[in-house]
């Protein structure tokens, strides 16, 4: 659906070029929801603008649909832009107007004639789950349902594909979990690619199938969500996934290990019997139970006792288990 | 001293006043405002950066904004008996206003649009929206309230510079303030007259405000 091939952009500033994205390949399937996660300044959203051209690329190509988006002419993107949608952090929406005519707006665009373009509208609004507050104004909304009304909006004319730029990072944990919950609908009800900019894993978690984790203008790592989440390889993903914080820098210094069960593993008492069996107490730093598209995944966090017999002897009891764990460096 | 004669000649100034700024603010926003669109569109931040075009029509509009208003009213009395016939009165006064205001109603049409929150315009970009749909569908209707006050201020001002045209029979209020204030010494009949500029531009300003706020759907 969408492939991006050596994707360079290069900023002019006052203080000389800056390369923001650095030869950037990746492939985004139809039908599927993509994650690009990335610590703030990793390039990603210029990235996402890379794609429906609100950025120009420095060089490489942009496909989108079998098209290469660098080639178009002007007026041949403008009518591609109209299949594909965004969404923003900021919501964006038309302050002037209330959420049923901002629903109503790219369909203005499109040329649309305007009773139909209304009872679209209508049932978009409906679909999101505003169905009473077609003629408020933004400015009577919550965040949550503004950025209901931009969905709606960025759905209005029945696009390909959803670019989403940080669009769960100015809502409270709540109300994340239920935009992404609509997301995770209109993909599985429409079939509508979703393409997710964040920096929080917890998006990446709840509805990505893969992802890309970028880091100062590269792509770092990419592959299924599960994955990454399990044997995460690059800095940033560790950095993403480990848990941070003050409270566990403070208590590191020692060895720590990561483990991460799975659904089945997850329903024996691992940690006590480890205890039980090896003679060795653990510290608990840091636990945490994750969905990950449905499963149930359970992540430790345990510092090591001293002495290198014990941790032996732990090491040699996970192995026996089967259980996936991997010695970190806690330094987030 | 306030006889008949006298309150029909203050009636008839004060209806060339506001005949004199609401045509002249009418005609300045006719070419001021494509002129302020103009600068906030082809500006380096943009929807169309053109910088040669922004650049120049700026300087043409700093120049134009940098003449005092009472040369400017001289300077161009051949253009004012060109258009009108005649360089007294009240219609000949409009040409020297809307000359004068133009530029002015440019600037402040600029500045209202510039205020448009740049994601808002970024999304319609992202709809697809060609430059002509972003400028009359997301620029002008949501800077519409700011709008609206830079008419209150720029009516406002018309009327002030509308006064000083006085000085060369431009006709309405003014022109009875100098009459009689000035070169009669009856400074009782001045002192009305510029009672009555003080009323009109605060109801002028108390219009635009109130039209504003109720036209502006951020706040309710």
């Amino acid at each position: 659906m969408i492939s991006l091939r050596n994707l360079c952009k290069t900023f002019e500033t006052a203080n000389g070029p800056i390369e923001v994205l650095k030869n950037i390949s990746l492939d985004i399937e139809k039908g599927e929801i993509f994650g690009i996660i990335g610590l703030s300044g990793a390039g990603k959203s210029t990235l996402v603008r890379c794609i429906n051209l609100l950025e120009k690329p420095t060089s490489g190509e942009v496909f989108f649909d079998g098209m290469n988006m660098t080639a178009l002419s002007p007026k041949e993107l403008l009518r591609v832009r109209q299949s594909m949608g965004m969404v923003f952090q900021s919501f964006n929406l038309l302050q002037q107007r209330t959420a049923l005519r901002n629903v109503c707006y790219p369909l203005e665009i499109a040329r649309v004639p305007k009773e139909k373009a209304r009872k679209r509208a209508v049932e978009l609004l409906e679909l999101v789950g505003l169905a009473d507050k077609l003629n408020a104004y933004p400015s009577q909304l919550s965040g949550g349902q503004k950025q209901r009304v931009a969905i709606a909006r960025a759905l209005a004319t029945e696009p390909k594909v959803l670019l989403c730029d940080e669009i769960t990072s100015a809502l409270d944990p709540n109300t994340t979990r239920s935009i992404l919950e609509l997301l995770q609908n209109i993909n599985r009800t429409l079939g509508v690619t979703i393409l997710i900019i964040t920096h929080e894993m917890e998006v990446i978690e709840q509805i990505c199938h893969r992802v890309a984790v970028i880091n100062d203008g590269r792509v770092v790592e990419m592959g299924e969500v599960k994955e990454v989440f399990l044997r995460p390889r690059s800095e940033t993903a560790k950095q993403l996934i480990l848990p941070k914080g003050g409270e566990i820098q403070r208590m590191t210094g020692k060895r720590c290990l990561r483990i991460v069960f799975d659904g089945n593993s997850a329903f024996e008492p691992i940690i006590s019997n480890m205890t039980l069996e090896c003679r060795a107490v653990v510290n608990i730093l840091y636990a945490n139970t994750k969905s990950i598209e449905g499963k149930a995944y359970g992540e430790m966090l345990l510092q090591l006792p001293d002495d290198d017999v014990s941790i032996k002897r732990i090491l040699a009891y996970l192995d026996d288990k089967g259980i996936y764990y991997r010695e970190e460096e806690i330094n987030v | 001293m306030f006889d008949r004669a006298m309150l029909d000649l203050l009636g008839k100034g004060i209806l060339e006043t506001l005949y004199m700024t609401t045509v002249s603010t009418a005609m300045a926003y006719v070419f001021g405002l494509p002129l302020g669109v103009l600068l906030c569109v082809t500006d380096e931040k943009g929807v169309y950066p053109i910088p040669f075009v922004n650049k120049l029509l700026g300087f043409i509009i700093n120049f134009l904004r940098s003449v005092p208003f009472l040369i400017l009213l001289v300077f161009i009395l051949p253009l004012t008996r060109a258009i009108v016939g005649t360089t007294i009165g009240s219609t000949a006064t409009i040409v020297p206003l809307v000359v004068g205001a133009a530029p002015f109603v440019a600037r402040m049409v600029e500045s209202s649009l510039k205020e448009v929150d740049s994601g808002v315009i970024e999304a319609a970009q992202s709809m697809g929206s060609s430059t002509f749909q972003i400028i009359y569908k997301v620029l002008l209707p949501e800077a519409k309230p700011s709008l609206i006050l830079g008419a209150a201020i720029t009516i406002t001002t018309i009327l002030g510079y509308s006064a000083m045209a006085g000085f060369v029979g431009g006709g309405g209020l003014g022109t009875i303030a100098v009459n009689y204030g000035y070169y009669r010494y009856q400074r009782d009949i001045m002192a009305v007259t510029v009672v009555l500029l003080v009323i009109i531009v605060q109801a002028f300003q108390e219009v635009g405000m109130r039209l504003a706020k109720l036209l502006d759907k951020r706040i309710k």
